[in-house]
Protein backbone atom coordinates (compact mmCIF):
# COMPACT_ATOMS: atom_id res chain seq x y z
CA UNK A 1 0.00 0.00 0.00
CA UNK A 2 1.19 3.41 -0.69
CA UNK A 3 0.12 6.08 1.18
CA UNK A 4 0.75 9.92 1.22
CA UNK A 5 0.20 11.58 4.73
CA UNK A 6 -1.07 14.54 4.11
CA UNK A 7 -1.07 16.97 6.90
CA UNK A 8 -4.08 17.08 9.24
CA UNK A 9 -7.17 18.49 7.70
CA UNK A 10 -8.63 19.75 11.54
CA UNK A 11 -6.89 22.38 13.69
CA UNK A 12 -6.03 20.00 16.70
CA UNK A 13 -1.96 19.15 17.23
CA UNK A 14 -1.34 15.75 15.34
CA UNK A 15 0.58 14.50 18.15
CA UNK A 16 0.41 10.60 17.84
CA UNK A 17 -2.16 9.01 19.19
CA UNK A 18 -2.03 4.94 20.62
CA UNK A 19 -2.34 2.67 17.91
CA UNK A 20 -4.50 -0.36 18.53
CA UNK A 21 -5.74 -2.69 15.72
CA UNK A 22 -3.06 -4.59 13.46
CA UNK A 23 -1.45 -2.94 10.66
CA UNK A 24 -0.91 0.81 11.82
CA UNK A 25 1.67 1.31 9.10
CA UNK A 26 0.24 4.90 7.07
CA UNK A 27 -2.98 4.66 8.74
CA UNK A 28 -4.74 7.58 10.31
CA UNK A 29 -6.81 8.85 13.64
CA UNK A 30 -9.76 10.29 14.06
CA UNK A 31 -10.72 13.01 16.70
CA UNK A 32 -13.77 14.92 17.52
CA UNK A 33 -13.55 17.65 20.26
CA UNK A 34 -16.34 19.33 21.42
CA UNK A 35 -17.92 19.62 17.97
CA UNK A 36 -21.39 21.40 17.38
CA UNK A 37 -23.20 21.65 14.16
CA UNK A 38 -26.38 23.82 13.74
CA UNK A 39 -27.95 24.01 10.32
CA UNK A 40 -29.95 27.64 10.21
CA UNK A 41 -29.63 30.31 12.27
CA UNK A 42 -31.49 31.65 15.33
CA UNK A 43 -34.71 30.22 16.11
CA UNK A 44 -35.65 27.61 13.42
CA UNK A 45 -32.00 26.18 13.73
CA UNK A 46 -31.61 22.62 14.30
CA UNK A 47 -28.73 21.34 16.06
CA UNK A 48 -27.65 18.26 14.60
CA UNK A 49 -24.47 17.68 16.95
CA UNK A 50 -24.25 19.53 20.39
CA UNK A 51 -20.69 19.29 22.07
CA UNK A 52 -19.81 15.94 20.83
CA UNK A 53 -16.43 14.59 20.98
CA UNK A 54 -14.79 11.20 19.74
CA UNK A 55 -11.60 9.49 19.19
CA UNK A 56 -11.22 6.98 17.08
CA UNK A 57 -7.49 5.44 17.55
CA UNK A 58 -5.46 5.11 14.19
CA UNK A 59 -6.21 1.82 12.80
CA UNK A 60 -9.42 1.27 14.87
CA UNK A 61 -12.84 0.26 13.96
CA UNK A 62 -15.23 2.43 16.08
CA UNK A 63 -19.20 1.55 15.32
CA UNK A 64 -21.56 4.37 15.59
CA UNK A 65 -25.11 3.61 16.97
CA UNK A 66 -28.05 6.09 17.15
CA UNK A 67 -31.67 7.09 16.08
CA UNK A 68 -32.78 8.31 12.86
CA UNK A 69 -31.66 12.04 12.97
CA UNK A 70 -29.32 12.23 15.75
CA UNK A 71 -26.17 13.53 13.80
CA UNK A 72 -24.41 10.50 12.72
CA UNK A 73 -24.86 11.43 8.89
CA UNK A 74 -24.05 15.06 9.37
CA UNK A 75 -20.59 14.38 11.69
CA UNK A 76 -19.19 12.29 8.91
CA UNK A 77 -19.56 15.33 6.31
CA UNK A 78 -17.65 16.86 9.32
CA UNK A 79 -14.96 14.84 9.34
CA UNK A 80 -14.78 14.21 5.54
CA UNK A 81 -14.75 17.83 5.20
CA UNK A 82 -17.84 18.34 3.22
CA UNK A 83 -18.98 20.58 5.82
CA UNK A 84 -17.56 22.92 9.13
CA UNK A 85 -18.71 22.43 12.09
CA UNK A 86 -20.47 25.51 13.67
CA UNK A 87 -18.15 24.96 17.01
CA UNK A 88 -14.94 22.64 18.23
CA UNK A 89 -12.28 21.23 15.83
CA UNK A 90 -12.49 17.76 13.72
CA UNK A 91 -8.93 16.25 12.79
CA UNK A 92 -8.59 13.45 10.22
CA UNK A 93 -5.46 12.26 9.58
CA UNK A 94 -4.39 11.45 6.16
CA UNK A 95 -6.20 11.01 3.15
CA UNK A 96 -10.37 10.27 4.06
CA UNK A 97 -12.96 8.34 2.24
CA UNK A 98 -16.28 8.71 2.97
CA UNK A 99 -19.15 6.31 1.77
CA UNK A 100 -22.06 7.82 1.52
CA UNK A 101 -25.71 6.53 2.98
CA UNK A 102 -26.54 6.50 -0.59
CA UNK A 103 -24.66 5.08 -3.30
CA UNK A 104 -24.18 8.45 -5.00
CA UNK A 105 -22.96 7.05 -7.86
CA UNK A 106 -22.02 8.61 -10.99
CA UNK A 107 -25.04 7.97 -13.23
CA UNK A 108 -23.25 8.21 -16.48
CA UNK A 109 -20.29 6.20 -15.85
CA UNK A 110 -19.97 2.38 -15.81
CA UNK A 111 -19.71 0.02 -13.02
CA UNK A 112 -16.02 -0.03 -13.55
CA UNK A 113 -15.93 3.38 -14.50
CA UNK A 114 -17.42 5.09 -10.99
CA UNK A 115 -14.34 2.25 -9.62
CA UNK A 116 -11.67 3.24 -12.23
CA UNK A 117 -12.33 7.08 -11.38
CA UNK A 118 -11.40 7.35 -8.29
CA UNK A 119 -8.28 5.26 -9.03
CA UNK A 120 -7.39 8.18 -11.66
CA UNK A 121 -8.25 10.72 -9.14
CA UNK A 122 -5.98 9.80 -7.14
CA UNK A 123 -3.52 9.88 -10.04
CA UNK A 124 -3.26 5.95 -10.55
CA UNK A 125 -1.35 4.35 -13.61
CA UNK A 126 -3.54 4.59 -16.39
CA UNK A 127 -1.84 1.29 -17.27
CA UNK A 128 -2.67 -0.39 -13.59
CA UNK A 129 -5.92 0.77 -13.60
CA UNK A 130 -7.69 -1.95 -15.07
CA UNK A 131 -6.69 -4.79 -13.32
CA UNK A 132 -6.98 -2.91 -9.78
CA UNK A 133 -10.98 -2.44 -10.78
CA UNK A 134 -11.22 -6.06 -11.74
CA UNK A 135 -9.73 -6.75 -8.41
CA UNK A 136 -12.04 -4.19 -6.38
CA UNK A 137 -15.16 -5.48 -8.06
CA UNK A 138 -14.22 -8.78 -7.40
CA UNK A 139 -14.05 -8.16 -3.60
CA UNK A 140 -17.45 -6.81 -3.58
CA UNK A 141 -18.81 -9.85 -5.95
CA UNK A 142 -19.69 -7.63 -8.82
CA UNK A 143 -17.52 -8.69 -11.89
CA UNK A 144 -19.82 -9.32 -13.84
CA UNK A 145 -21.65 -6.28 -13.82
CA UNK A 146 -18.55 -3.87 -14.51
CA UNK A 147 -20.02 -2.60 -17.62
CA UNK A 148 -23.77 -1.65 -16.06
CA UNK A 149 -24.67 1.55 -15.55
CA UNK A 150 -25.66 2.35 -12.02
CA UNK A 151 -29.50 2.79 -12.92
CA UNK A 152 -29.25 -0.83 -14.67
CA UNK A 153 -28.37 -2.57 -10.80
CA UNK A 154 -30.27 -3.53 -7.76
CA UNK A 155 -30.07 -1.06 -4.64
CA UNK A 156 -27.42 -3.29 -3.24
CA UNK A 157 -25.29 -3.76 -5.79
CA UNK A 158 -25.11 0.09 -6.07
CA UNK A 159 -24.06 0.03 -2.69
CA UNK A 160 -21.95 -2.54 -3.21
CA UNK A 161 -20.34 -0.43 -5.89
CA UNK A 162 -20.45 2.40 -3.44
CA UNK A 163 -17.97 0.16 -1.15
CA UNK A 164 -15.54 -0.92 -4.56
CA UNK A 165 -15.06 2.88 -4.91
CA UNK A 166 -14.39 3.40 -1.18
CA UNK A 167 -11.73 1.01 -1.14
CA UNK A 168 -10.31 2.16 -4.78
CA UNK A 169 -9.65 5.59 -2.59
CA UNK A 170 -7.22 3.49 -0.25
CA UNK A 171 -7.60 6.03 2.52
CA UNK A 172 -6.03 6.20 5.54
CA UNK A 173 -9.99 6.94 7.35
CA UNK A 174 -12.65 5.24 6.32
CA UNK A 175 -15.95 6.29 6.95
CA UNK A 176 -19.18 4.51 5.94
CA UNK A 177 -22.68 5.21 6.69
CA UNK A 178 -24.86 2.53 6.73
CA UNK A 179 -23.41 0.70 4.02
CA UNK A 180 -25.14 -2.53 4.22
CA UNK A 181 -28.14 -1.19 5.10
CA UNK A 182 -30.04 -2.07 2.12
CA UNK A 183 -28.63 -5.53 1.34
CA UNK A 184 -30.07 -8.76 2.33
CA UNK A 185 -28.61 -10.60 5.31
CA UNK A 186 -26.42 -13.19 3.42
CA UNK A 187 -24.74 -10.65 1.44
CA UNK A 188 -24.13 -8.58 4.37
CA UNK A 189 -22.81 -11.16 6.13
CA UNK A 190 -20.35 -11.99 3.21
CA UNK A 191 -19.27 -8.10 3.05
CA UNK A 192 -18.67 -8.03 6.64
CA UNK A 193 -16.19 -11.13 6.34
CA UNK A 194 -14.74 -8.57 3.60
CA UNK A 195 -14.75 -5.42 5.61
CA UNK A 196 -12.82 -7.03 8.06
CA UNK A 197 -10.75 -9.09 5.57
CA UNK A 198 -9.33 -5.79 4.18
CA UNK A 199 -9.50 -3.66 7.19
CA UNK A 200 -7.10 -6.48 9.08
CA UNK A 201 -4.89 -6.38 5.45
CA UNK A 202 -4.87 -2.31 5.41
CA UNK A 203 -5.08 -1.35 8.30
CA UNK A 204 -6.49 2.03 8.08
CA UNK A 205 -8.98 3.28 10.40
CA UNK A 206 -12.81 2.86 10.40
CA UNK A 207 -15.73 4.59 11.56
CA UNK A 208 -18.64 2.88 10.68
CA UNK A 209 -22.42 4.25 10.96
CA UNK A 210 -25.21 1.76 11.57
CA UNK A 211 -28.77 1.17 12.92
CA UNK A 212 -27.65 -2.56 13.28
CA UNK A 213 -26.03 -3.03 17.04
CA UNK A 214 -25.42 -6.77 16.18
CA UNK A 215 -23.47 -5.55 12.84
CA UNK A 216 -21.67 -2.98 15.18
CA UNK A 217 -20.99 -5.75 17.67
CA UNK A 218 -19.68 -7.95 14.71
CA UNK A 219 -17.28 -5.39 13.27
CA UNK A 220 -15.97 -2.81 15.77
CA UNK A 221 -13.45 -2.58 18.48
CA UNK A 222 -15.50 -0.17 20.10
CA UNK A 223 -19.32 0.97 19.95
CA UNK A 224 -20.38 4.39 20.57
CA UNK A 225 -23.91 5.15 21.22
CA UNK A 226 -25.09 8.36 20.28
CA UNK A 227 -28.12 10.39 22.34
CA UNK A 228 -30.83 11.66 20.07
CA UNK A 229 -30.86 15.80 19.66
CA UNK A 230 -29.00 17.29 19.81
CA UNK A 231 -26.66 14.36 19.44
CA UNK A 232 -23.83 13.66 21.91
CA UNK A 233 -22.18 10.66 23.00
CA UNK A 234 -24.29 8.51 25.52
CA UNK A 235 -22.12 5.41 26.01
CA UNK A 236 -19.02 3.61 24.84
CA UNK A 237 -18.97 -0.18 24.97
CA UNK A 238 -15.84 -2.23 24.00
CA UNK A 239 -16.15 -5.26 22.31
CA UNK A 240 -13.29 -7.57 23.69
CA UNK A 241 -14.01 -10.77 21.35
CA UNK A 242 -11.37 -12.43 19.30
CA UNK A 243 -11.72 -11.53 15.91
CA UNK A 244 -12.71 -13.27 13.37
CA UNK A 245 -16.58 -12.89 14.65
CA UNK A 246 -19.72 -14.29 13.36
CA UNK A 247 -22.98 -12.40 13.84
CA UNK A 248 -24.67 -14.88 15.34
CA UNK A 249 -22.21 -15.61 18.21
CA UNK A 250 -23.65 -15.48 21.42
CA UNK A 251 -21.09 -13.25 22.74
CA UNK A 252 -22.33 -10.92 20.14
CA UNK A 253 -25.72 -10.99 20.51
CA UNK A 254 -25.09 -10.83 24.21
CA UNK A 255 -23.36 -7.70 24.24
CA UNK A 256 -25.60 -6.17 21.30
CA UNK A 257 -28.53 -6.80 23.20
CA UNK A 258 -26.94 -4.82 26.41
CA UNK A 259 -26.22 -1.79 24.06
CA UNK A 260 -29.71 -1.67 22.36
CA UNK A 261 -31.12 -1.84 26.02
CA UNK A 262 -29.23 1.41 26.17
CA UNK A 263 -29.94 2.70 23.07
CA UNK A 264 -33.56 1.99 23.67
CA UNK A 265 -33.16 4.42 26.94
CA UNK A 266 -31.79 7.40 24.94
CA UNK A 267 -34.55 6.92 21.95
CA UNK A 268 -37.06 6.53 24.93
CA UNK A 269 -35.54 9.78 26.79
CA UNK A 270 -35.64 11.58 23.44
CA UNK A 271 -39.50 10.98 22.65
CA UNK A 272 -40.51 11.88 26.37
CA UNK A 273 -38.16 15.33 26.22
CA UNK A 274 -40.58 16.62 23.67
CA UNK B 1 -9.60 -14.36 10.20
CA UNK B 2 -10.16 -17.39 8.70
CA UNK B 3 -7.95 -17.88 5.77
CA UNK B 4 -10.27 -17.44 2.83
CA UNK B 5 -9.02 -20.39 0.28
CA UNK B 6 -10.47 -19.93 -3.63
CA UNK B 7 -12.68 -22.45 -3.33
CA UNK B 8 -14.79 -20.20 -0.88
CA UNK B 9 -14.35 -17.20 -2.85
CA UNK B 10 -15.82 -19.41 -5.50
CA UNK B 11 -18.63 -20.52 -3.83
CA UNK B 12 -19.06 -17.06 -2.41
CA UNK B 13 -19.12 -15.62 -5.69
CA UNK B 14 -21.62 -18.10 -7.70
CA UNK B 15 -24.12 -17.42 -4.18
CA UNK B 16 -23.92 -13.70 -4.85
CA UNK B 17 -24.11 -14.20 -8.29
CA UNK B 18 -26.82 -16.02 -7.77
CA UNK B 19 -28.37 -13.83 -5.86
CA UNK B 20 -27.61 -10.80 -8.33
CA UNK B 21 -29.90 -12.97 -11.29
CA UNK B 22 -33.00 -13.06 -8.81
CA UNK B 23 -32.52 -9.20 -8.86
CA UNK B 24 -31.74 -8.73 -12.17
CA UNK B 25 -34.85 -9.27 -14.50
CA UNK B 26 -34.16 -9.68 -18.06
CA UNK B 27 -35.26 -6.88 -19.91
CA UNK B 28 -38.08 -7.59 -22.24
CA UNK B 29 -36.68 -7.32 -26.24
CA UNK B 30 -39.03 -6.84 -28.83
CA UNK B 31 -38.69 -7.68 -32.47
CA UNK B 32 -36.47 -5.50 -34.25
CA UNK B 33 -38.78 -4.79 -37.49
CA UNK B 34 -41.71 -4.91 -35.25
CA UNK B 35 -40.87 -1.99 -33.34
CA UNK B 36 -39.99 0.21 -36.54
CA UNK B 37 -43.17 -0.60 -37.91
CA UNK B 38 -44.64 0.03 -34.61
CA UNK B 39 -43.32 3.57 -34.32
CA UNK B 40 -43.48 4.35 -37.73
CA UNK B 41 -47.75 3.07 -38.43
CA UNK B 42 -49.15 5.95 -36.22
CA UNK B 43 -46.50 8.70 -38.22
CA UNK B 44 -47.58 7.36 -41.76
CA UNK B 45 -51.47 7.45 -40.54
CA UNK B 46 -51.46 11.18 -39.20
CA UNK B 47 -49.35 12.05 -42.34
CA UNK B 48 -52.82 10.31 -44.28
CA UNK B 49 -55.31 11.97 -42.54
CA UNK B 50 -53.37 15.62 -42.93
CA UNK B 51 -53.59 14.51 -46.85
CA UNK B 52 -57.29 13.79 -46.86
CA UNK B 53 -58.05 16.76 -44.69
CA UNK B 54 -56.51 19.39 -47.28
CA UNK B 55 -58.21 17.37 -50.14
CA UNK B 56 -61.55 17.27 -48.48
CA UNK B 57 -60.70 21.15 -48.06
CA UNK B 58 -60.14 21.66 -51.58
CA UNK B 59 -63.08 19.60 -52.83
CA UNK B 60 -65.37 22.25 -50.34
CA UNK B 61 -64.28 25.26 -52.46
CA UNK B 62 -63.87 27.19 -49.84
CA UNK B 63 -61.16 28.90 -52.14
CA UNK B 64 -60.13 28.53 -55.71
CA UNK B 65 -57.74 26.19 -57.04
CA UNK B 66 -55.51 28.83 -57.34
CA UNK B 67 -55.02 29.58 -54.19
CA UNK B 68 -55.14 26.53 -52.36
CA UNK B 69 -54.20 23.57 -55.10
CA UNK B 70 -54.59 20.05 -54.09
CA UNK B 71 -52.40 17.61 -52.92
CA UNK B 72 -51.33 16.02 -56.32
CA UNK B 73 -50.12 19.15 -57.82
CA UNK B 74 -48.34 20.39 -55.03
CA UNK B 75 -46.64 16.86 -54.85
CA UNK B 76 -45.68 17.29 -58.76
CA UNK B 77 -44.20 21.05 -58.01
CA UNK B 78 -42.41 18.98 -55.32
CA UNK B 79 -40.68 16.17 -57.56
CA UNK B 80 -40.02 18.77 -60.63
CA UNK B 81 -38.28 20.86 -58.32
CA UNK B 82 -35.90 17.63 -56.97
CA UNK B 83 -36.00 16.87 -60.41
CA UNK B 84 -34.40 19.95 -61.86
CA UNK B 85 -32.17 20.52 -58.77
CA UNK B 86 -33.91 24.35 -57.77
CA UNK B 87 -35.04 22.80 -54.01
CA UNK B 88 -31.95 20.83 -53.59
CA UNK B 89 -29.73 23.52 -54.20
CA UNK B 90 -32.04 25.61 -52.02
CA UNK B 91 -32.11 22.95 -49.02
CA UNK B 92 -28.22 23.18 -49.41
CA UNK B 93 -27.63 26.83 -49.46
CA UNK B 94 -30.36 26.73 -46.18
CA UNK B 95 -28.70 23.85 -44.25
CA UNK B 96 -25.40 25.51 -44.50
CA UNK B 97 -26.40 28.66 -42.80
CA UNK B 98 -28.48 26.23 -40.55
CA UNK B 99 -25.17 24.55 -39.83
CA UNK B 100 -22.84 27.54 -39.66
CA UNK B 101 -25.00 30.03 -37.42
CA UNK B 102 -26.12 26.55 -35.06
CA UNK B 103 -22.55 26.03 -34.59
CA UNK B 104 -21.94 29.81 -33.82
CA UNK B 105 -24.42 30.12 -31.29
CA UNK B 106 -23.08 26.41 -30.16
CA UNK B 107 -19.92 28.09 -29.59
CA UNK B 108 -21.30 31.25 -27.65
CA UNK B 109 -23.36 29.59 -26.00
CA UNK B 110 -21.21 27.56 -24.65
CA UNK B 111 -18.77 29.94 -23.75
CA UNK B 112 -21.74 31.68 -22.19
CA UNK B 113 -23.06 29.88 -20.15
CA UNK B 114 -19.83 28.52 -18.69
CA UNK B 115 -18.77 31.90 -17.78
CA UNK B 116 -22.08 32.83 -16.02
CA UNK B 117 -22.31 29.16 -14.43
CA UNK B 118 -18.72 29.93 -12.78
CA UNK B 119 -19.85 33.22 -11.85
CA UNK B 120 -21.83 34.64 -8.79
CA UNK B 121 -21.52 38.25 -10.17
CA UNK B 122 -22.51 36.80 -13.48
CA UNK B 123 -24.90 35.07 -12.30
CA UNK B 124 -27.66 37.36 -11.41
CA UNK B 125 -27.11 39.61 -13.93
CA UNK B 126 -26.49 38.02 -17.20
CA UNK B 127 -28.55 35.09 -16.11
CA UNK B 128 -32.04 36.63 -16.05
CA UNK B 129 -31.01 38.94 -19.12
CA UNK B 130 -30.37 34.96 -21.00
CA UNK B 131 -34.06 34.18 -19.89
CA UNK B 132 -35.42 37.40 -21.47
CA UNK B 133 -33.36 37.00 -25.08
CA UNK B 134 -35.23 33.77 -25.13
CA UNK B 135 -38.59 35.46 -25.03
CA UNK B 136 -37.73 37.95 -27.54
CA UNK B 137 -39.17 37.06 -30.96
CA UNK B 138 -36.29 36.73 -33.50
CA UNK B 139 -37.98 38.87 -35.85
CA UNK B 140 -37.85 41.91 -33.93
CA UNK B 141 -33.93 42.12 -34.63
CA UNK B 142 -34.02 41.74 -37.77
CA UNK B 143 -34.62 46.11 -38.42
CA UNK B 144 -31.33 46.37 -36.11
CA UNK B 145 -29.60 43.26 -37.67
CA UNK B 146 -30.13 44.99 -41.02
CA UNK B 147 -29.21 48.64 -40.05
CA UNK B 148 -25.90 47.38 -38.30
CA UNK B 149 -25.00 44.45 -40.68
CA UNK B 150 -26.95 45.80 -43.80
CA UNK B 151 -29.62 43.05 -46.01
CA UNK B 152 -26.70 40.25 -46.36
CA UNK B 153 -26.15 36.93 -45.02
CA UNK B 154 -23.82 38.76 -41.38
CA UNK B 155 -27.47 39.97 -40.62
CA UNK B 156 -29.21 36.67 -41.06
CA UNK B 157 -26.60 34.69 -39.11
CA UNK B 158 -27.00 37.33 -36.51
CA UNK B 159 -30.14 36.62 -36.06
CA UNK B 160 -29.96 33.19 -35.96
CA UNK B 161 -27.05 33.03 -33.16
CA UNK B 162 -29.63 35.49 -31.63
CA UNK B 163 -32.19 33.05 -31.44
CA UNK B 164 -30.34 30.05 -30.56
CA UNK B 165 -26.76 30.99 -28.32
CA UNK B 166 -29.19 31.80 -25.21
CA UNK B 167 -31.19 28.50 -25.19
CA UNK B 168 -28.37 26.98 -25.39
CA UNK B 169 -26.04 28.65 -22.98
CA UNK B 170 -29.55 28.46 -20.78
CA UNK B 171 -29.70 24.67 -20.99
CA UNK B 172 -26.11 24.88 -20.19
CA UNK B 173 -26.65 26.97 -16.94
CA UNK B 174 -29.80 25.05 -16.03
CA UNK B 175 -28.36 21.75 -16.32
CA UNK B 176 -24.73 22.84 -13.92
CA UNK B 177 -27.75 24.32 -11.68
CA UNK B 178 -29.58 21.33 -11.04
CA UNK B 179 -26.26 18.91 -10.62
CA UNK B 180 -27.73 17.24 -7.66
CA UNK B 181 -25.64 18.24 -4.67
CA UNK B 182 -24.83 14.38 -3.69
CA UNK B 183 -22.56 14.23 -6.72
CA UNK B 184 -20.61 17.21 -6.22
CA UNK B 185 -19.91 15.90 -2.83
CA UNK B 186 -18.90 12.64 -3.95
CA UNK B 187 -16.88 13.81 -6.26
CA UNK B 188 -14.96 16.11 -3.84
CA UNK B 189 -14.77 13.39 -1.41
CA UNK B 190 -13.17 11.15 -4.35
CA UNK B 191 -10.65 14.39 -4.39
CA UNK B 192 -11.95 16.50 -7.43
CA UNK B 193 -11.28 19.85 -6.64
CA UNK B 194 -11.72 22.86 -9.56
CA UNK B 195 -11.51 21.60 -13.17
CA UNK B 196 -11.43 18.01 -11.87
CA UNK B 197 -14.15 18.56 -10.08
CA UNK B 198 -15.82 20.50 -13.26
CA UNK B 199 -14.64 17.72 -16.38
CA UNK B 200 -15.34 14.80 -14.30
CA UNK B 201 -18.44 15.84 -12.50
CA UNK B 202 -20.32 18.95 -13.06
CA UNK B 203 -20.53 19.19 -17.21
CA UNK B 204 -21.21 15.28 -17.12
CA UNK B 205 -24.03 15.72 -14.47
CA UNK B 206 -25.41 18.54 -16.41
CA UNK B 207 -25.64 16.97 -19.86
CA UNK B 208 -29.07 15.69 -20.00
CA UNK B 209 -30.70 19.45 -19.73
CA UNK B 210 -27.82 20.75 -21.49
CA UNK B 211 -28.84 18.72 -24.55
CA UNK B 212 -32.33 19.76 -23.96
CA UNK B 213 -31.16 23.03 -24.33
CA UNK B 214 -29.38 22.14 -28.05
CA UNK B 215 -32.79 20.85 -29.05
CA UNK B 216 -34.73 23.69 -28.10
CA UNK B 217 -31.36 26.09 -29.64
CA UNK B 218 -32.06 24.09 -33.03
CA UNK B 219 -35.61 24.95 -33.08
CA UNK B 220 -34.76 28.99 -32.27
CA UNK B 221 -31.98 28.54 -35.13
CA UNK B 222 -34.44 26.64 -37.27
CA UNK B 223 -36.99 29.48 -37.00
CA UNK B 224 -35.12 32.40 -37.35
CA UNK B 225 -33.06 31.10 -40.29
CA UNK B 226 -36.78 31.03 -42.31
CA UNK B 227 -37.47 34.65 -40.78
CA UNK B 228 -34.69 35.53 -41.82
CA UNK B 229 -34.79 34.25 -45.26
CA UNK B 230 -37.87 35.60 -46.06
CA UNK B 231 -36.92 39.51 -44.69
CA UNK B 232 -33.72 39.63 -46.10
CA UNK B 233 -33.22 38.24 -49.77
CA UNK B 234 -29.26 38.04 -50.64
CA UNK B 235 -29.44 38.41 -54.12
CA UNK B 236 -27.98 35.01 -55.88
CA UNK B 237 -29.22 32.93 -53.31
CA UNK B 238 -32.05 31.43 -54.23
CA UNK B 239 -32.14 29.71 -50.27
CA UNK B 240 -35.37 28.14 -49.47
CA UNK B 241 -36.60 31.22 -47.38
CA UNK B 242 -36.10 33.13 -51.14
CA UNK B 243 -37.52 30.68 -53.18
CA UNK B 244 -40.85 30.77 -51.20
CA UNK B 245 -40.94 34.23 -51.19
CA UNK B 246 -39.87 33.82 -54.85
CA UNK B 247 -43.06 31.96 -55.19
CA UNK B 248 -45.42 33.90 -53.75
CA UNK B 249 -44.55 36.68 -55.37
CA UNK B 250 -45.34 34.84 -58.77
CA UNK B 251 -48.90 33.33 -57.43
CA UNK B 252 -46.98 29.71 -57.99
CA UNK B 253 -49.11 28.30 -55.37
CA UNK B 254 -48.55 24.70 -56.18
CA UNK B 255 -44.64 25.29 -55.08
CA UNK B 256 -45.14 27.35 -52.71
CA UNK B 257 -46.27 24.67 -50.76
CA UNK B 258 -44.12 22.08 -51.96
CA UNK B 259 -41.07 24.34 -50.40
CA UNK B 260 -43.18 24.64 -46.96
CA UNK B 261 -43.60 20.65 -46.95
CA UNK B 262 -39.46 20.79 -47.25
CA UNK B 263 -38.71 23.38 -44.24
CA UNK B 264 -41.13 21.18 -42.69
CA UNK B 265 -39.56 18.13 -43.11
CA UNK B 266 -36.09 19.51 -42.06
CA UNK B 267 -37.15 20.30 -39.46
CA UNK B 268 -39.07 17.01 -38.34
CA UNK B 269 -35.62 15.50 -39.53
CA UNK B 270 -33.47 17.54 -37.75
CA UNK B 271 -35.08 17.47 -34.30
CA UNK B 272 -35.56 13.25 -34.47
CA UNK B 273 -32.94 12.25 -36.44
CA UNK B 274 -30.07 14.60 -34.73
CA UNK B 275 -31.43 16.94 -31.54
CA UNK B 276 -34.00 13.75 -30.42
CA UNK B 277 -31.49 11.14 -31.03
CA UNK B 278 -28.64 13.35 -28.73
CA UNK B 279 -31.04 13.50 -25.61
CA UNK B 280 -32.19 10.31 -25.89
CA UNK B 281 -29.00 8.59 -25.94
CA UNK B 282 -28.26 11.29 -23.09
CA UNK B 283 -30.66 10.61 -21.26
CA UNK B 284 -30.79 6.01 -21.80
CA UNK B 285 -27.25 6.77 -20.41
CA UNK B 286 -28.36 8.58 -17.17
CA UNK B 287 -31.17 5.79 -17.03
CA UNK B 288 -33.44 8.40 -17.15
CA UNK B 289 -35.54 6.76 -19.73
CA UNK B 290 -37.49 3.19 -19.40
CA UNK B 291 -35.79 1.47 -21.26
CA UNK B 292 -38.66 -0.80 -22.12
CA UNK B 293 -40.43 1.92 -23.12
CA UNK B 294 -40.57 3.99 -26.40
N1 LIG C 1 -28.48 20.28 5.28
C1 LIG C 1 -29.29 20.29 6.35
N2 LIG C 1 -30.08 21.35 6.60
C2 LIG C 1 -30.89 21.38 7.68
N3 LIG C 1 -30.97 20.40 8.58
C3 LIG C 1 -30.23 19.31 8.38
C4 LIG C 1 -29.35 19.19 7.27
N4 LIG C 1 -28.73 17.99 7.33
C5 LIG C 1 -29.21 17.40 8.45
N5 LIG C 1 -30.10 18.17 9.08
C6 LIG C 1 -30.78 17.86 10.34
O1 LIG C 1 -29.81 17.42 11.25
C7 LIG C 1 -30.29 16.31 11.98
C8 LIG C 1 -29.33 15.17 11.86
O2 LIG C 1 -29.34 14.69 10.54
P1 LIG C 1 -28.43 13.47 10.07
O3 LIG C 1 -28.67 13.25 8.63
O4 LIG C 1 -27.04 13.71 10.49
O5 LIG C 1 -29.06 12.26 10.90
P2 LIG C 1 -28.63 10.73 10.95
O6 LIG C 1 -28.21 10.43 12.33
O7 LIG C 1 -27.66 10.43 9.89
O8 LIG C 1 -30.01 10.00 10.65
P3 LIG C 1 -30.28 8.64 9.88
O9 LIG C 1 -29.90 7.55 10.80
O10 LIG C 1 -31.74 8.67 9.65
O11 LIG C 1 -29.47 8.68 8.65
C9 LIG C 1 -31.68 16.02 11.48
O12 LIG C 1 -32.60 16.57 12.41
C10 LIG C 1 -31.78 16.73 10.18
O13 LIG C 1 -33.07 17.23 10.01
MG1 LIG D 1 -27.71 9.39 8.18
Amino acid sequence: MTTVSEPFQGTSSPDGSPASGPGTTGAGAIRVQGVSKAFGRGEGAVVALDRISLEVPTGGFVALVGASGCGKSTLLNLLAGLDTPTRGDVAVEGRTALMFQEAALFPWLTVAQNVSLALKLRKVPKRQRPAMVDELLDTVHLADFADKRPHELSGGMRQRVAIARAFAQDADTLLMDEPFGALDAMTRDLLHDELERLWVERGFTCLFVTHNVREAVRLADRVEVLSSRPGRVAAGFDVPFDRPRRIEDPDVSGLAGEITVRLREEVRRHATDH
Amino acid sequence: MPPITEADEHQLDQELSGLDALELAPAPRAEWASRIWAATWPKLLAVAIALLLWQLVVWSGWKKPWQLPPPGPVFRALWDGLQNGTIWRGIGLTLRRAVYGYSLALVIGVAVGLLVARSRVLRSGVGSMITGLMTMPSIAWFPLAIVLLGGNESAIMFVVVLGAAPAIANGLIAGIDNVPPILVRAGRVLGARGTNLWRHVILPAAMPTFATGLKQGWAFAWRSLLAGELIVIVRGTPSLGAQLSNARDLREMELLIAIMIVILVIGILADSLVFGRIERYVRKRFGLVDAAGS
